[in-house]
């Protein structure tokens, strides 16, 4: 699905990826841990083309470059991004918010049946679907957030720490979805910090260290893995 | 009666007011039909403006220069200073089209900035407009410097001139009175333009640059595009005001376009309600009627009250402004008539039109 090789990030005079391969096969849940800092959304972000200078490397989606395509091109080959911070319209309701998330589409029935699967998906934005996004809970931002990146039909979702300013509750709520979604065939790569939770809704992930790749494993080894157990899961 | 017939009647009682409009106002003065005139293109400005700072999001504190574009070409296509006399159905496309140019020309460096960032660079944009036009006399005379251009033709529509009056079925018509229906229609026409953009793709997609430009991005639009095309037909706009604006004065120089007018303009977008378009209307119409009204009434007052003037007029103007913004600023941050009084009925077959 996707194979990244030597990727580097750098801007302002700092590299913030200084160089990560790895590869992600259709339809797993990937996991990307580490501390602030340690590259991981320069890497989202390199991945999902929004950010544009300073990113070296290969980068194959299917097997074809995109390392210089850009982000607009991108999302139409099955790339969608939910941003840190969730970047939700906040001046737009629910419902545009969502439609914007169909941009690139313009086959309206089958957006109105994927709104109305999103809506299936996460029940609490149907109640809320003409309130203002930037009235929302950061919880409920983050389902919006999500929902609108699924409204563009992807097939390779990259998540940008959805447990980020969470409430303990809502950040279990956020995971059964982005599990939900995995279900259903959609592959997905995952940065968080919150180590465990991530270890324990992907099937595999990443060690990340000042912008290399430290560790890799199945997630039950790096669960079990004790530099793991004494730097992200406080033992 | 139901909403829509409401609606209608509402809209024709409306329509007939302004028909009717100029007639009563003429009663009071022509003047008071050429404050009109100005106001509407005051009104045209900040439609233009309101794409730029009011959908987009982009601070632009140099939309004068797009005024001053527009002015430019249809005084140069109509004047003895070239000796070129082209109709004005011709220039005002024409110039619209060289304002859009500059707009992306100003649009094209400024990509990447946003907020106090960009307004310093539009600022400066619009300054250099401004003294290149007022230095543009030499070695080729183009815009004959500070002095400006004078004797500029008057709209004409086959044998009818705007510039004098004329009787149609026993209705005199003065010149700023047949200026005035022509800017009425265009400006209908612009107000047409404005909201159909604003429920449009490119609306949505200007809103979401608004909100947030990395997930506006990953959403899959095509910022810089986008932002260009707003740069670009905020300037038409403007290009297009400036165009009658020299067709209306007759004459026109480089001080016409100095920064307070680029304020000024801003001002009306904000104190009517950034993005909304009936806000910005209401806004422009205000801040240059206000005004007006104080010229006529403070002299006169302080000659009742005191027997000569204490406070010059424009002194009293500046302050008034500056109070009717803190006042603002304090009360109703977001406009007088915000963007989302309305609360848009949105189901779920309501995609992206």
């Amino acid at each position: 699905m996707l194979a990244v090789l030597n990727l580097k990030v750098s801007y302002g005079g700092i590299t913030a990826v200084k160089g990560v391969s790895f590869a992600i096969e259709q339809g797993e849940t990937v996991a990307f841990i580490g501390t602030n800092g340690a590259g991981k959304t320069s890497m989202l972000k390199a991945l999902a083309r929004v950010l544009n200078e300073g990113t070296q490397g290969s980068i194959k989606l299917r097997g074809e470059e995109i390392i210089a395509m850009p982000p607009h091109h991108l999302i139409r080959n099955g790339l969608a991004l939910v941003p840190e911070g969730r970047g939700v319209f906040a001046r737009l309701s629910v419902a545009e918010n969502l439609a914007m998330g169909a941009y690139i589409r313009n086959d309206r029935q089958e957006i109105a049946a994927d709104l109305g699967r999103v809506y299936e998906l996460l029940p609490q934005l149907r109640e809320r679907h003409r309130q203002l996004a930037g009235t929302l809970s950061g919880g409920e931002q983050q389902m919006l957030a999500l929902g609108r990146a699924l409204m563009a039909r992807p097939q390779l979702l990259l998540l940008d720490e959805p447990s980020m300013g969470l409430a303990p509750l809502m950040v279990n709520k956020v995971f059964e979805t982005i599990r939900t979604v995995a279900a259903s065939g959609v592959t997905i790569v995952l940065v968080e910090q919150n180590a465990k939770l991530a270890l324990q809704t992907a099937r595999r992930g990443y060690v990340m260290e000042s912008g290399c790749i430290t560790l890799a494993g199945s997630s039950s080894a790096l669960l079990a893995d004790p530099r793991v157990r004494k730097a992200y899961l406080g033992e | 009666m139901s909403q829509a017939n409401k609606y209608y009647s509402g809209l024709a009682v409306l329509i007939l007011s302004l028909l009717v409009l100029p007639f009563a106002l003429s009663a009071a003065g022509t003047a008071w039909v050429r404050i009109t005139n100005l106001a509407i293109l005051f009104v045209f400005l900040s439609l233009g403006l309101n794409i730029v700072v009011g959908f987009a999001g982009l601070l632009d504190l140099g939309y004068v220069a797009f005024y001053a574009v527009g002015a430019y070409v249809y005084a140069l296509l109509a004047s003895p200073h070239f000796g070129l006399h082209l109709p004005f159905w011709m220039i005002l496309p024409i110039g619209a089209g060289l304002a859009a140019l500059f707009g992306v020309l100003l649009g094209t460096p400024t990509l990447k900035l946003r907020g106090d960032y960009l307004a310093i660079v539009t600022l400066g944009f619009g300054e250099i407009v401004r003294i290149f036009l007022n230095n543009l006399s030499q070695p080729i005379n183009i815009t004959n410097g500070p002095r400006g251009i004078t004797l500029i033709d008057p709209v004409r529509l086959g044998s009818i001139s705007f510039g004098r009056s004329d009787q149609f079925f026993g209705l005199v018509l003065s010149g700023p009175m047949k200026y005035y229906y022509l800017l009425l229609l265009l400006l209908s026409l612009v107000i047409v333009v404005n909201l159909r953009l604003q429920n449009s793709r490119i609306g949505r997609a200007w809103e979401a640059i608004r909100e947030d430009e990395m997930a506006a991005r990953a959403i899959g639009i095509n910022t810089t595009r986008i932002k260009l095309l707003a740069f670009a037909m905020g300037a038409s706009f403007g290009g297009v005001a400036g165009g009658m604006f020299s067709a209306i004065q007759g004459f026109i120089s480089p001080e016409s376009f100095v920064l307070t007018e680029s304020v000024m303009i801003l001002s009306m977008v904000v104190l009517g309600g950034m993005g909304n378009i009936w806000g910005v209307v209401a806004g422009a119409v205000l801040l240059s009627f206000v005004p007006e009204m104080l010229r006529y009434t403070v002299v006169p007052l302080q000659m009742t009250l005191f027997s000569r003037i204490v406070i010059e007029p424009e002194v009293i103007r500046l302050l008034l402004f500056g109070l009717a913004l803190v006042l603002m600023m304090r009360f109703r941050p977001a406009g007088l008539w915000p963007l989302r009084a309305r609360q848009r009925e949105f189901h779920k077959q309501a995609a992206i039109k």
